[in-house]
């Protein structure tokens, strides 16, 4: 019993960073704009959260720290990319090579040291409910965000107002400048929330999964999220299934080792990298059906003419 | 101040001096215009004259260099189409402004600058468009429209906003003549309700029978105002273009030539490629030598697909369907059919006829690189730059092509420069089978009537063209014959001396083919 | 203030020649910064990091031996970028390409004649390709991001390499160490000039590969192919080229290029596998092909830099303290400022003060002072 209880927990808490970091990308990409940064954003993330929580003593000034650093960072992108239109597959790859080198950098001191953990929340009574009571009602408080997160981002673009705008704005950015709605503004912003929930992601790593710092303590989490991304067709309940899925994924392996099934450790790593492959595979083998969804103007250069 | 007053209760737009540079090029300078109340005022001028430009200005989506703008005798600053729109101002935009992934409703709201829910807005724009006779339906997905129900999206949203001035940007180019008739019905009852409208064409017959006044601009300067019923075409014409423009001539069919059918499509069926295409069904069609065939249709009714069919870019299953000099194509790809004496020119320059980034050179080795390969490529596939650079230079020789520079990239050029190389590309090689998809497309005047007699002359040499057009003047103006591509199928060719607007536009619109000569004896 | 782009309507041949200059010097008086924000001086830390390493014959050898898998590598990905393939799993490439030519001396120790050689090259090229040609079929055959697939394969690579050396390759008499046995000596890929320092034949494969796809690229009618496809796909279809040829041939010359790097290295500069054989050359090879301008013959330039980049960082170590995890930092920094700097080729930049001035401003005063508010 209490075994099938830590597995789903710690399902939850492999997903969840994998979770934030895709939300904060699906946004991105339905305004027109691919990151590819989302690794080098979320390391950022992890080692500012970390580094602050440990000065300081405060998870939470960690985690604050890492949204507001993530968002910055992300505007360096968006400047590249939105206000000197350069290549955003590129730029993506330069914020990633950016992120990995700053936080090595910056982290180099903070290797080994005892991390700060953020704990959980146990609401009374209710998280003593049997198998489901700690699992819904027992986690930490990032958790939470991340699940009222994806139900906001939902209602944001499919029930309001500026959220149609910023669909508009991804699908044909032309048109949305011809009836003045401000493309760049608008994208600049959804960049942001990107890098914010990058910066998120990585603190939850830093904090939460795993607290204490490693150098690449990401390990290609970042570009997993990228992949949930298209994997989920660009809607956000989709996305958290898959990064449930993913979390099962990892989990699994993880269990697998711990048990010793034979098969070497590594293959079993290798295991989360090789299954987003296959579902990338799946997922983009209808091509219609991926033309249909993806955000029209998605990658695609805009200058504005004045 | 009084009289100015009672003025101002007529005129209720007043532009002076606007003026629009980008780089070097004054794209409209110092322009001065006026629009009274209940008017329908013309903005007359060829491609490239500077349309677009002054209209982008009046609503507020580009920025005037400088220039007044008055409003009700107000000066206003149009800072932004939202400016712009609680002023008065409405846009029907002829590329539209429109979102394929969204709903018709969904568009609406972009617009509104209040926030109002959605379902408000479908009832308001189906009750609208009732009362106009454009129906509607708010729930359809734009990217699943027709061109013609895309610009009644158009209007609609315009009209929701209760705007008093409308400006309407070539509205007729992407409509049959009988929907255009419809749209100038609506223009009228508009006009009736005390509204103005400022309406953009190059067609003049149009403005002829609809415009109230008109103002005429040739490269960015107004050249004259004038009352459009009281000029005639060919007036209005030579204010337009400053020059006579030489008429086409198409020199009758000869009856020696050998009229053996070089181009032969048979039973081309093509299913979609993506969501939004159109699917082919059963076309049948042949050209033979010395004849110029033209397709009409509106735009988005397959035309596309069937290029990418017949030139190769998209191959068939079966190789009878396509026949090239007698060659069976069907399972052919570009290369080979262009080796069997085929050339084509597709509708989009940039990108698709031509790479912008590219040198000119360059593009030309782009389409022939395959059909003169002894002459421009040596051994192992290296490019002889010098055979390239003399034939590109002999081509932009015949067909007069304007550029700055020796070689300059493809994007440098103006659209009618430039589609006068890509035209010449291929008639350098002397093709037996031409086929062309909307070969004056945003071309200047002069460029276009040189490109109209080019493709008549290469016919009457021997060859076998088929052109693809939106513009029918063009097609009446150099077809032997017209068929009509309507929602994927082809219709029979109707001769050109018994076509008439009305026949081919019945067909257009999607008149059972069957029942054309019928309707056209009416 | 508000920043403007006016399109050029011809790429600005000034400004496609100076670019990477100007990007380099940005990324220098950046550095700068950072060494003083590190509390060193700058004009020493710079000294160390950028000078110091070539005023010595040894370390140009040691510039030769860590620019040759990265010009390797970078001239292969400009295929790929110029094609608009993006293959960013070079690491993973250049990892198979060094286990798959590592077959013979290690699987095989006695195997041992002239032959050995010759090959481990033809092998670690066959290596790396085979590897590259996966994310290229996904994408040809399922539309595949090839992003994406060619990134995740890099990690199951290095994930595969540790599996090897820490199990089967183990070398038997190595203490349990997780490296591969020595290679011998008809194994090992010779020096150039072995009086004067250790750089290998490596550097040589690097030079001729830039020089050939050079050729290919700006003379003949595949290099055209290659560019218009890139370019302009549409166009490159209507031209009659394949799409899907392209990503194959694109992602094979890369793949084989990073495999060749990969076995050179290898049998060139480490001389037997271990977990970790390479410090980030199939990622920092993207920047030296963007510094390059993806023209093979400027990333052999750009290769040197970075290469540069590299030994001043382990110099720099050494002589001022300065930790080397600044290289990334450096790295990261220029091809943020080479994409910048791009910019200006294709974009006239203009600086608008918002809201928009009278053109004669000062002709007013008040408005002219409105306008400075």
């Amino acid at each position: 019993m209490g075994m099938v209880e830590a597995i789903l927990l710690t399902i939850a808490t492999a997903a969840t960073p994998l979770l934030l970091a895709a939300i904060g990308e699906l946004v991105s990409e339905r305004s027109g704009v691919l990151n590819l940064g989302v690794e080098g954003m979320m390391v950022m993330g992890a080692v500012t959260g970390f580094a602050i929580a440990y000065t300081t003593g405060s998870p939470w000034l960690g985690v604050l720290a890492a949204v507001v650093v993530g968002a910055l960072f992300s505007l360096l992108f968006g400047f590249l990319t939105l206000t000197l239109v350069t290549n955003q597959v590129a730029t993506g790859l330069a914020l990633t090579l950016l992120g990995l080198g700053l936080s090595g950098m910056i982290g180099e001191s903070f290797i080994g040291l005892p991390g700060v953990k953020m704990g959980a929340i146990s609401i009374p009574v209710l998280s003593e409910l049997p198998l489901v009571g700690r699992l819904i009602f027992g986690q930490d408080p990032i958790f939470y965000i991340s699940i009222a997160l994806t139900a906001a981002v939902t209602w944001f673009l499919f029930r309001s107002r500026a959220g149609l705008t910023m669909r508009a704005v991804g699908d044909s950015h032309d048109s949305a400048h011809a009836l003045g709605i401000k493309v760049i503004w608008i994208r600049y912003l959804a960049v942001m929330f990107g890098g914010a929930c990058a910066g998120l992601a990585g603190a939850y790593l830093s904090l939460v999964y795993t607290p204490q710092w490693v150098e690449n303590m990401t390990a290609g989490r970042g570009w997993i999220a990228l992949a949930l991304v298209v994997f989920a067709s660009w809607r956000p309940w989709r996305v958290l299934a898959g990064a449930y899925l993913f979390g099962a994924v990892s989990i699994g392996q993880l269990h697998a080792q711990a048990l010793g099934v034979g098969i070497p450790s590594q293959f079993l790593s290798s295991l989360p990298y090789l299954a987003t492959v296959v579902v990338l595979v799946l997922i983009s083998r209808n091509r219609r059906l991926t033309m249909m969804n993806t955000p029209a103007s998605l990658g695609r250069p805009f200058v504005p003419d004045r | 101040m009084a009289a100015e007053s009672a003025q101002d209760d007529v005129v209720l737009l007043d532009v002076r001096g606007l003026t629009k540079t980008f780089g070097t090029l004054k794209a409209c300078d110092n322009v001065d215009l006026t629009i009274a109340r209940g008017e329908i005022h013309a903005l007359l001028g060829e491609n490239g004259a500077g349309k677009s430009t002054f209209v982008k200005m009046l609503f507020g989506s580009l920025e005037p260099n400088s220039g007044e703008i008055r409003w009700k005798g107000q000066p206003v600053k149009v800072a932004s189409p939202g400016t712009a729109r609680q002023l008065g101002i409405g846009m029907v935009f002829q590329h539209f402004s429109l979102f394929e992934a969204l709903t018709a409703a969904e568009n609406i709201a972009l617009s509104l600058d209040r926030e109002t829910p959605i379902p408000s807005i479908a009832a308001k724009a189906q009750a609208l468009s009732h009362s106009y006779g454009l129906p509607l339906d708010p729930y359809s997905l734009v990217g699943d429209l027709s061109v013609g129900e895309r610009q009644r999206i158009e209007i609609i949203r315009c009209l929701l906003q209760t705007p008093e001035l409308i400006i309407l940007d070539e509205p007729t180019s992407v409509l049959t003549p009988q929907e255009a008739d419809k749209l100038f019905e609506t223009l009228e009852r508009l006009r009736g309700e005390g509204k103005s409208i400022l309406y953009i064409s190059h067609r003049l017959e149009e403005v002829k029978r609809l415009c109230d006044r008109a103002t005429v601009l040739r490269h960015g300067r107004v050249v004259g105002h004038c009352d459009p019923r009281k000029e005639s075409a060919a007036s209005l014409a030579r204010m337009m273009v400053g020059d006579e423009v030489k008429a086409v001539e198409r020199p009758p069919l000869s009856a020696h030539a050998s009229m053996d059918v070089l181009l032969e499509i048979e039973g081309l069926d093509r299913p979609p490629a993506t969501p939004f295409s159109i699917p082919l069904r059963d076309i049948n069609l042949a050209v033979r030598a010395g004849e110029v065939i033209g397709i009409a249709g509106v735009a988005g009714n397959g035309q596309g697909e069937f290029f990418e069919a017949v030139s190769g870019e998209a191959t068939q299953p079966s190789a009878r369907t396509i026949r090239i000099r007698g060659n069976e194509a069907g399972r052919s790809g570009i290369t080979e059919r262009r080796l069997m004496g085929a050339a084509f020119v597709p509708e989009e320059r940039l990108g698709h006829g031509a790479a912008p980034a590219m040198k000119l050179s360059e593009n030309l080795l782009l389409s022939r690189h395959a059909t003169d390969a002894a002459t421009f490529l040596g051994r192992g596939g290296v490019v002889r730059t010098g055979a390239v650079a003399t034939a590109a230079q002999r081509i932009n020789t015949v067909m007069d092509v304007r550029k700055s520079g020796e070689d300059p990239a493809a994007a440098a050029l103006s659209g009618g420069n430039l589609q006068k190389f890509i035209i010449g590309r291929e008639l350098d090689r002397k093709p037996a089978v031409m086929v062309v998809n909307q070969p004056t497309w945003g071309v200047d005047a002069g460029a276009a009537a040189r490109i109209r007699q080019a493709l008549i002359e290469l016919a009457r040499s021997g060859s076998a063209v088929l052109v693809i057009s939106q513009d029918l003047d063009e097609l009446f103006e150099i077809s032997d014959a017209i068929c009509v591509m309507h929602n994927g199928e082809l219709s029979r060719p109707v001769p050109i001396a018994e076509a008439t607007f009305e026949k081919v536009g019945l067909l257009m619109g999607g008149a059972d083919p069957g029942h054309s000569a019928a309707a056209g004896a009416h | 203030m508000r920043i403007e782009l006016v399109k050029r309507s011809q790429q600005s041949a000034l400004f496609a020649a100076v670019s990477p200059f100007i990007a380099f010097a940005i990324t220098i008086l950046a550095g700068g910064i950072l060494f003083s924000l590190l509390g060193k001086a700058p004009l020493n830390g710079l000294y160390a990091y950028f000078v110091e390493p070539l005023t010595e014959v040894w370390s140009l050898h040691e510039l030769a031996i860590k620019a040759a898998p990265l010009i390797l590598i970078a001239v292969g990905l400009s295929i790929c970028f110029m094609s608009n393939n993006w293959n960013i799993g070079a690491e993973g490439q250049f990892v198979v390409g060094a286990i798959a030519g590592s077959i013979l001396p290690v699987v095989f120790p006695d195997f041992q004649n002239p032959l050995v050689l010759p090959l481990m090259l033809l092998m670690g090229v066959a290596g790396g390709a085979a590897y590259a040609a996966i994310p290229a079929l996904l994408k040809v055959r399922f539309n595949t991001n090839e992003i994406l697939s060619s990134l995740m394969l890099v990690y199951v690579a290095q994930l595969f390499l540790d599996w090897l050396v820490r199990g089967p390759w183990r070398n038997p008499e190595g203490f349990n160490f997780p490296e591969t046995r020595n290679f011998h000596a008809y194994a090992i890929l010779p020096e150039i000039l072995p009086s004067s320092g250790r750089a290998h034949w490596g550097f040589v494969f690097a030079i001729l590969a830039a020089l050939l796809l050079w050729f290919l690229v700006s003379r003949t009618l595949k290099g055209f192919e290659i560019r218009l496809l890139g370019q302009s796909p549409r166009a490159g279809r209507f031209a009659g080229f394949s799409s899907a040829r392209m990503v194959l041939f694109a992602f094979l010359v890369a793949g084989g290029l990073a495999g060749l790097a990969g076995i050179s290295e290898v049998s060139g500069a480490i001389g037997q596998l271990r977990p970790t054989i390479s410090p980030g050359y199939g990622f920092a090879a993207i920047i030296v092909a963007f510094l390059g301008r993806l023209n093979p013959l400027g990333i052999i330039a750009a290769g040197l830099v970075l290469a540069l980049s590299y030994l001043g960082g382990e110099a720099a170590q050494i002589s001022i303290g300065v930790s080397d995890k600044t290289v990334r930092v450096f790295q990261g920094l220029l091809l943020f400022f080479v994409l910048a700097c791009d910019t200006l080729i294709h974009y006239r930049v203009q600086f608008v003060r918002t809201p928009a001035a009278e053109p004669e401003p000062q002709r007013e005063q008040p408005e002219a002072a409105h306008g400075h508010g």
